[in-house]
């Protein structure tokens, strides 16, 4: 070891979370949407879940597991526009996205804020959200937890959280799967009480009482709530000599 | 006299002569990639209005709104991916100068192409089912599966084009076309839900040409998909169109500042570089690059 860092930062340990949250996913498509979720994803490729099948964020799966914005060294697939979209329906993809707003019942906004009709502040648009949200595994990531992200009620429901796909119908609820909410405080998930989100884990150097202030609505009861585990040895020699030597993962969540 | 199949080479000026107030219009690429921006331009420049736009939207969709000549906009997205929201497009949207806006996921968005291109009033899908899609479009539907599961799914409905435009690095006289970069995109679905496509492109090269030193799984459009034939080069810029050039990212970030600024600024930004004739623009970009450089 390099011994240029020996105790994590706040960033490593999002990446961690952020591959905790696709250990379990056995070999399908990990889609990350940002620099932290395509290092959390890269981080369970090389430790937790190594069946992973990754993308350049193009056209290409990648057989090797690259540092971030690296060239493509090995191919080992091809994956268009065209292609995602059949992924998405066939349901073998776990997909972390952005989220300009969240709110209490687990739905997701990117699509604008204020009302649709002539919003305040345009942004993407909907893009894949609704889509994903009803075929296969979705979780969040939000680089700055605060009160202007996480809303009682979000303005334009682009991710259907999982109230909203079953009032939609068995169709909707069948495959909705919101996994995880990634933030620089903590790891939630929708598993709260009547399926709403709920703190699972504090990062170290983060109080739950911080968390609570940073959000929109009430998160419960937050006496029980544990620490975020820090990175391992090795997955810290990772991060920070091997996925991001350059350091991307600071622009994010600042060291 | 040949026996061969028509020669559909056209000019700029004649694809935009021959669209017409109202139409719908579709554009091919994605985002700020492959965009047949000539076009674009040129339709930027004309009379035209009231046009219904369907577009994975970029700087097409941006342009165009701030020219006002979008009365229906269909989209999934609109974003210059390293400039991730468009300005003119978010300014249009703030403003309300868009009459009628259909925001959709962008799977329904190719499935409403591919129920168009199939000649069928709509194809059944998941996505849309809980989310605003539904919500703020009211007039979709959705449909009860008569089979024993009962699952209600949506309805998405067809995506008929008037005309699509689109953008490959190669082709034929005849409209056979070659994409030579990572992705097809959906320019191929596009044209098939079309009435009329009009394809620009980088180069046009003979028939023999387009597979002597590329695979044949390259060619995307047939000619019994396509109406004219442009040849337009550098006809994509600032969009991505590799091989033949990246995205023009200091002109991007150019169009964006003043597209994001003040009216004087896109004033300036217009005179520059969209008041005069795609040679012009050429120029103009090329004067640009070397100031930059």
């Amino acid at each position: 070891m390099s011994g240029t860092q020996t105790t994590p930062t706040r960033a490593d340990v999002c990446a961690a979370a952020v591959a905790d949250a696709f250990k379990d996913d056995g070999e399908i498509f990990a889609s990350p949407m940002g620099t932290m979720p395509m290092l959390g994803v890269r981080l369970a490729k090389l430790t937790s879940n190594t069946d992973l099948v990754i993308s350049d964020g193009e056209s290409l799966f990648l057989a090797g597991t690259p540092p971030l914005f690296a060239k493509a060294d090995v191919v080992e697939g091809w994956i268009p526009f065209r292609k995602v979209f059949d992924v998405v329906a066939h349901g073998k993809r776990h997909v972390m996205m952005g989220a300009t707003q969240v709110d209490r019942d687990g739905n997701q906004n990117i699509s604008a804020i204020g009302p649709f009709a002539q919003p305040k502040r345009q942004l993407l648009g909907s893009r894949g959200a609704p889509g994903n949200t009803v075929n296969n595994r979705t979780s969040y990531w939000v680089p700055k937890h605060s009160t202007r992200v996480f809303v009682e009620a979000v303005d334009i429901v682009s991710g259907v959280g999982p109230k909203r796909a079953a009032a939609a119908g068995p169709a909707a609820e069948r495959f909705n799967d919101i996994h995880r909410i990634v933030t620089n405080l903590g790891v939630l998930d929708v598993n709260g009480p009547d399926r709403t989100v709920r703190l699972v884990s504090v990062h170290p150097g983060v109080t739950t009482a911080e968390v609570q202030e940073a959000t929109g609505f009430d998160l419960g009861d937050l006496t029980d709530v544990p620490e975020t585990r820090l990175p391992t040895a090795e997955e810290q020699v990772i991060i920070s000599e091997v996925l991001d030597p350059q350091g991307f993962r600071f622009k994010e969540v600042p060291a | 006299m040949s026996k061969g199949p028509r020669d559909k080479q056209m000019s700029i000026d004649e694809v935009v002569a021959s669209l017409e107030d109202g139409m719908t219009i579709g554009i091919g690429g994605w985002g700020p990639r492959r965009k047949p921006m000539a076009l674009v331009r040129a339709i930027y420049n004309s009379d035209l209005k009231d046009l219904t736009i369907v577009s994975w939207g970029g700087a097409d969709v941006g342009l165009l709104a701030r020219a006002g000549k979008i009365r229906r906009l269909v989209y999934a997205f609109v974003s210059l991916d390293t400039v991730p929201l468009e300005p003119n497009f978010q300014k249009a949207r703030q403003e309300g100068t868009i009459p009628e806006v259909v925001e959709l996921d962008e799977g329904m968005f190719q499935t409403g192409l591919k129920a168009a291109s199939e000649r069928l009033p709509f194809l059944p899908m998941r996505a849309g089912l809980g989310s605003d899609v539904l919500v703020n479009n009211p007039w979709i539907k959705t449909v009860a599966s008569p089979y024993d599961d009962g699952e209600v799914l949506v309805a998405v409905p067809a995506l008929t084009l008037d005309v699509a435009l689109v953008h490959l690095n190669r082709a034929d006289v005849h409209g056979n076309a070659t994409y030579l970069g990572p992705d097809p995109y959906f320019d191929d679905l596009f044209a098939m839900a079309a009435e009329r496509t009009y394809l620009s492109v980088e180069q046009v090269i003979d028939t023999a040409g387009l597979t002597v030193d590329t695979p044949v799984q390259r060619l995307l459009l047939s000619r019994m998909l396509v109406t004219g034939v442009v040849e337009t080069p550098h006809g994509a810029h600032f969009t991505d169109c590799r091989p033949d050039y990246a995205r023009d990212e200091k002109f991007q970030r150019a169009y964006a500042a003043a597209a994001g600024g003040s009216d004087d600024d896109w004033a300036a930004f217009e005179e520059r570089f969209l008041a005069g004739d795609e040679a012009a623009y050429q120029a103009a970009v090329q004067a640009f690059t070397e100031e930059q450089a």
